[in-house]
């Protein structure tokens, strides 16, 4: 049994101890604002809060809106209002004002877990001159999981970066683009009448429709899904691969990412964050088994399963980014790859390897994965991926 | 004692629920209960097949009152979706019109008026006596332009028509939007609505689905129907079987006079029609297959 957070005499109500909650799953990357607060007070004004697992789903129903928040608001639920998880700041200043720490959490003096919360937040090192988050008081913690991760990637990448990659992102998107625009015309010839303005027209020649007003076919846009393997033998190549994604993220709304090692992360939601270097800690969070092993078929498998299914569509085009050394069995990813051609959309694997001089792909994998792809080029650096511009202009 | 009446409310609207044949998850029935009563639409996501849109019909029932629904699809726009003038019923009342030598702005005013107007679901919803239960299903098929100017609509719950004036809503529906995760939903559509994950069910709220909608089938097959399908969830398929194919399934059993599902493997294969609804499912799930985990079931 859970035992309840036990909040001190000077708490000032429930209303301020839930907005502490809504500002608790905010840190945690929640969007959610005033009126999300009241519609939380509301909510719980229709169950009875005192039960912990009606609170639990009242507040739920509300704050979460989507299947992976839902599955992340339990955790912070239970470190909030569970006493789990309260973890103090190793380099917090004893000074701090008081009366902000009961708002934000109460008893720290109970057994404190380890370390590693400060890297949530962006240390004072980091660039972009954000607000140091480093003095605040008795920030909560969501899980242990989010400790467990080795590798930071703010080592490999920085906000120019990241820049420079939008800019590529932007011109690889036109690239595709273009190619939409020359689809259109073939539409435009099965254009209909817009009959609500031809109507309109006609009143002014007296009923007789002389203007005939034409509908045509809005602009379907094409969707960027990029899976980037980021295992250890693509270590070196992390840093302009992962800034090309934050790029095309923030370049193009229609797009999705992922990162695969061992296993496969969806990014894209951590990826639009409005701060870049924000957006990176997110990832870092999310990819704990970074510049691990690699385990392209299966990793694959999963995706042409699962996100494919909702994500890949005709009008998809699937980038991978990856040297194509697999740990396991070529086959899994031969059939990974058929599976996802079957869902119409076109396959493009950028290998930084291919830019070496005399390479063949000699890879088990790499053989077995040619025969499904639409483009095979080289892309080891963010200007080797400018360069694609044409090879994706003649896809 | 306000509290009371609404303490047990979210488990009496479970009761209600149950009592026309819909088994809801505590998750459903709160989040359901807390957009009744905040008037907030409710947003449901789910894999296919596990009665998002079942929701709404259940929810209509215990209501009495009507069902309006507006299936989204791509490239839906205002004039499927809100409303559209009659132009066939124009140009002709328009030529009438011409040949009786009436005059033009008396034209004008008739075939502008709400007698030329076609409602489609959403001014439909809005323009009700009883508050209608209004099901936008599959909302993520719609595009961005039109998911926005829903929630126009869904904040202000008024739509202005250029040539008749702003029409406001005289009662307040239900609003229910489904999605099946086509693509991504805005963050402000999430944030406007209450939101509630169907999962499929468990095998004991499955048991208790399948005893209220097809209450003549033995406990005993209910039981292996319930557990066979249960077991193949968990295989490899490309199209997961939901609830309703589970329904269909038990039909089909009942309708072939199946007492015991490891009796006849020929017949049990015939009747995964109802489960699998694809060439690649079908050659996963052979005979033996099916057979072996309809043992399991039992």
């Amino acid at each position: 049994m859970n035992k309840i957070t036990r909040f001190t005499g000077s708490d000032p109500g429930a209303a301020a101890r839930v907005s502490g909650f809504m500002a608790h799953l905010r840190d945690h990357g929640f969007h959610l604002g005033v009126a999300e607060t009241e519609t939380a007070l509301r909510a719980l004004s229709c169950v009875n809060p005192i039960i912990p697992s009606e609170a639990r789903l009242a507040l739920k129903s509300v704050c979460a809106g989507s299947v992976e928040d839902s599955a992340q608001f339990d955790l912070l639920f239970d470190s909030f209002w569970m006493a789990e998880g309260r973890v103090r700041h190793k380099v917090i200043p004893s000074s701090t004002n008081p009366a902000q720490k009961d708002t934000k959490s109460t008893r720290t003096d109970d057994a404190q877990s380890t370390s590693g919360t400060g890297t949530i937040y962006a240390p004072e090192d980091a660039q972009g001159g954000e607000k140091s988050y480093a003095d605040s008081t008795g920030k909560l913690v969501a899980s242990k999981a989010h400790n467990l991760m080795k590798k930071d990637l703010r080592e490999l990448v920085s906000a120019e970066d990241i820049r420079a990659a939008e800019q590529v992102a932007i011109r690889l998107g036109k690239a595709l683009r273009d190619r939409r625009s020359r689809r259109r015309k073939a539409a435009q010839r099965g254009r209909s009448i817009d009959l609500r303005r031809t109507i309109r027209r006609s009143l002014a020649t007296g009923g007789e429709p002389l203007h005939l007003a034409k509908h045509k076919r809005p602009d379907r846009p094409l969707k960027i899904v990029a899976l980037c393997d980021v295992s250890g033998s693509m270590l070196h190549y992390a840093r302009p691969f992962l800034a090309f994604l934050a790029g095309l993220m923030r370049a193009d709304s229609a797009s999705d990412a992922y990162l695969f090692h061992t296993r496969l992360v969806r990014i894209a939601n951590a990826l639009r964050d409005d701060d870049p270097l924000r957006a990176l800690n997110r990832i870092t969070l999310l990819a704990d088994g970074f510049g691990g092993g690699s385990k392209i078929g299966a990793n694959l498998q999963h995706f042409a399963n699962s996100y494919a299914r909702n994500f890949v569509d005709g009008r998809s085009v699937v980038v991978i980014l990856s040297d194509g050394y697999d740990s396991e069995s070529s086959e899994v990813l031969g059939d990974a790859l058929a599976k996802l051609k079957r869902r119409g959309c076109k396959i493009i694997w950028l290998n930084p390897l291919k830019g070496w001089q005399g390479y063949e792909p000699v890879a088990k994998s790499m053989a077995a994965a040619l025969p499904h792809l639409d483009a095979f080029a080289a892309a080891a650096t963010l200007a080797d991926l400018a360069s694609l511009e044409r090879a994706l202009e003649r896809l | 004692m306000p509290r009371a009446s609404q303490m047990t409310s979210w488990t009496d609207l479970q009761l209600s629920l149950e009592g026309i044949g819909y088994v809801a998850s505590d998750d459903l029935s709160t989040a359901l209960h807390i957009a009744i009563t905040l008037g907030r639409p409710l947003l449901l996501e789910g894999a296919a097949g596990v009665g998002k849109t079942e929701v709404a019909r259940a929810l209509a029932t215990i209501k009495e009152t009507q069902l309006i629904r507006l299936q989204c699809y791509e490239g839906l726009d205002a004039s499927q979706a809100i409303y559209e003038w009659n132009y066939q019923r124009q140009l002709l009342s328009i030529r009438a019109a011409s040949e009786a030598g009436e005059t033009g702005m008396a034209v004008e005013e008739r075939i502008f008026s709400k007698d030329y107007l076609m409602e489609r679901p959403l001014l439909k919803a809005i323009s009700q006596e009883i508050p209608p239960v209004l099901l936008i299903d599959e909302i993520d098929r719609a595009d961005g332009e039109f998911e926005a100017y829903l929630l126009e609509v869904l904040s202000e719950f008024q739509i202005t028509i250029p040539e008749l004036g702003t029409i406001t809503a005289t009662t307040r529906p239900l609003v229910i939007l489904t999605a099946n995760g086509t693509r991504d939903l805005s963050d402000a559509l999430r944030r406007r609505c209450i939101y509630a994950h169907i999962d499929y069910p468990d095998r004991q709220t499955e048991l208790a689905i399948l005893a209220s909608r097809c209450p003549d089938i033995e406990a005993h097959l209910g039981q292996q129907i319930v557990g066979f399908v249960q077991k193949l969830r968990h295989e490899e398929l490309e199209k997961v079987p939901g609830v309703a194919e589970m329904l269909d399934f038990a039909a089909a059993l009942a309708g072939l006079g199946i007492k015991d599902l490891t009796s006849d493997p020929a017949v049990l294969q015939a009747a995964l029609a109802t489960l699998l609804k694809t060439q690649a499912d079908r050659a996963l799930v052979p005979i033996e297959v099916a057979a072996r985990l309809a043992g399991k079931a039992a």
